[in-house]
């Protein structure tokens, strides 16, 4: 079952192409493809996400901001420059990575809590930023982008296509992540959020590992936020608030930190959830998502993956 | 009418006034931030949604209430009371329901879980009532305006300003200089001694707890005459006040409070010279503090 946190053994493999055997299939079994869609762009988003708190033991608290930027740069340039969206989404991630590139220089001069703090409050100012640009269409957002034709050839209008290109994209994202993970880069991410005082002392850069990390988990939130674009032919202030950061956080936690397939089971529960709810509660979505929040906080920590592999490892103790 | 840099005296010094006023509120929050995490080591995210209940307590109590067929209703001055006591009581069950179960965690957790509460409160008072603002009237005794030559001062605004350096400087005298604030300070420092001396530390987490919240509570009220009572009006400060408690740094009360004020001012002075920034300011700032000195202003390096 080591799959579900690290996977990489034979079963985890195994597991891992059944899971993507059920995606593939999904669409012509009755699965409605957007919903799908849209939980494999979260997925990835909650992805990047882990990959800095899960692994390297920062809290980005604004993690929104370069979700929801790389979004609005995708939809203007699919929009008003028509560029095919490849270029387009290549060009969101940029930005995100960019802005990465900014806000974690200034925010790993601080560590624990005030990272949290600082990255909110960042993310909060460029939120401020794309409400009054002229380019983003204030509270309303950009709505109906056009998907365009893919490298200029493959029309990403039909639902299955972009399915597709979606899923392909999520699986090269996944194998980016799981190679990052088990690189030596990634062994000495998981020494500083183990040991930060001792990483230093045995002579690594802290904070130029830090600040990769940030900004390779900033390109991926970007990639998220601007296949988002396609999948919803919209991108939104919703995307760039606070509100959002703590969405991701949320999936990540309710899926489990610091595990493989968390933040994926985590973006698919909460998608879920959302549209579930969307109809039925309306305002009070909120409300249930803090109380979700709320609870998994106090009593469910490890979330559904954290739990499992635990549950596994008492039974293997036993045996 | 007199100028100074090319600005009308009067308009400089009401955006100055202003500015401090804000200023007021950043101090009073940020100082029930340092104090919860002083003790707690907990980063309360619900501090906002705190102090936008303090405001709809007021709110409501000018609008009036019925409870079980009683109709209540109080003025400003009862709200200054009620207020903080309302959002004391609820910061006492928060800590003893939920915090309570998070001191051996990293701190992290206790901010995700208050920032789980703020959605909460936040989603409630949105589905009952809505995004619009309500307007809470001056109370007449401090209603009108006084002209102090060089500006007309709202005679409410001088109030506010006044009111939360007394509440500010209390808070102070009550940390600093007496036998309750120096066990709290002790706590901070070592909870196991203190305990072994017969302090019982986990009921002075709680009040400390308790007495944050019901700061920014009291805060609220406050508020409730000078802007609009929303919802969401706690959730837009309480980032502000982050970046103000990042750039102050979370050691020092007299730190939280002069920070505070200081940067109200900056914010008002922005709005006059160049409005367009005067939202994005404080996190400027708090990016090249960050840059020169990342502990904070008034923060001791670790």
């Amino acid at each position: 079952m080591d799959w579900l946190g690290q996977g990489v053994d034979r079963a985890g493999k195994i597991a891992w192409i059944v899971a993507l055997a059920i995606l593939v299939v999904a669409p012509f079994v009755g699965v409605y493809p957007i919903f799908v869609a849209q939980a494999l762009c979260f997925a990835i988003f909650a992805m990047s996400f882990n990959l800095l708190l899960g692994y390297t033991g920062l809290l980005s608290f604004g993690h929104a901001a370069f979700f929801g930027g790389a979004a609005y740069i995708t939809a203007w340039l699919l929009q008003e420059k028509h560029l095919t969206p490849e270029l387009a989404i290549l060009a969101g991630v940029s930005a995100a990575a960019a802005t990465g590139l900014v806000f974690g220089v200034i925010a790993i001069r601080r560590q624990g809590i005030y990272f949290a703090m600082v990255t909110l409050a960042l993310a909060y100012m460029l939120s401020f930023f794309f409400l009054q640009a002229s380019f983003t269409g204030g509270e309303n957002g950009l709505q109906g982008i056009e998907r365009g034709r893919l490298l200029g050839l493959v029309s990403l209008e039909g639902d299955l296509a972009l399915y597709f290109f979606v899923l392909a994209v999520f699986v090269g994202v996944f194998l980016l992540v799981l190679r990052i993970v088990h690189s030596p880069y990634g062994q000495v991410l998981k020494a500083i959020r183990e040991n930060e005082p001792r990483a230093i002392s045995l002579g690594y850069n802290v904070d130029r590992y830090k600040l990769l990390a940030f900004v390779l988990s900033a390109a991926l939130a970007g990639l998220g936020g601007s296949l988002k674009v396609l999948v919803l032919h919209l991108a939104t202030l919703q995307d760039v608030r606070w509100e959002q950061s703590g969405e991701v956080i949320l999936m990540t936690l309710l899926g489990g930190l610091g595990t493989f397939a968390g933040p994926v089971v985590g973006a698919f529960t909460v998608v879920g959830l959302q549209n579930y709810l969307s109809d039925r509660a309306g305002a009070w979505t909120t409300v249930i998502i803090g109380v979700i929040f709320v609870l998994c906080v106090v009593a469910f920590r490890k979330g559904f993956v954290g739990e499992l592999l635990a549950w596994q490892k008492r039974r293997a103790r036993k045996a | 009418m007199t100028e100074l840099f090319g600005v009308p005296i009067q308009a400089l010094f009401g955006q100055l006034m202003l500015g401090l006023v804000n200023g007021s509120f950043y101090a009073m929050l940020s100082l029930g931030l340092a104090v919860i995490f002083g003790l707690l080591g907990v980063v309360n995210f619900a501090h906002g949604a705190m102090y936008m209940l303090g405001a709809y307590v007021a709110w409501m109590g000018l609008d009036g209430i019925d409870v079980h067929g009683m109709h209540i209703q109080f003025n400003f001055w009862v709200a200054l009371l009620v207020g903080p006591l309302v959002v004391g009581v609820v910061g006492v069950v928060v800590e003893k329901l939920l915090l309570k179960r998070l001191y051996k965690l990293d701190p992290l957790y206790g901010l995700l879980l208050t920032f789980g509460l703020a959605l909460i409160v936040q989603g409630v008072f949105l589905q009952y009532y809505g995004s619009s603002g309500q307007s809470y009237d001056t109370p007449e005794a401090l209603s009108g305006a006084t002209n102090l030559g060089f500006m007309i001062l709202p005679n409410y605004r001088g109030f506010v300003v006044a009111a939360s350096l007394v509440i500010c400087f209390g808070t102070w005298f009550l940390i600093e200089r007496t036998r309750l604030g120096s066990l709290l300070r002790a706590g901070t420092e070592n909870p196991a001694l203190v305990q072994a001396f017969g302090v019982n530390v986990p009921l002075m987490v709680t009040l400390t707890y308790a007495g944050g919240a019901a700061l920014a509570g009291l805060a609220g009220v406050l508020a409730a005459p000078v802007i609009q009572v929303t919802p969401l009006m706690g959730s837009n400060l309480i980032i502000v006040v982050f970046a103000v408690v990042v750039i102050g740094g979370m050691g020092s009360i007299i730190g939280s409070i002069v920070t505070g004020l200081v940067l109200g001012l900056v914010e008002g002075l922005t709005r006059v010279f160049y409005p367009e920034a005067s939202n994005v300011v404080v996190f400027f700032i708090m990016a090249i503090v960050l840059m020169i000195r990342p502990a904070g202003l008034f923060g001791k390096e670790k």
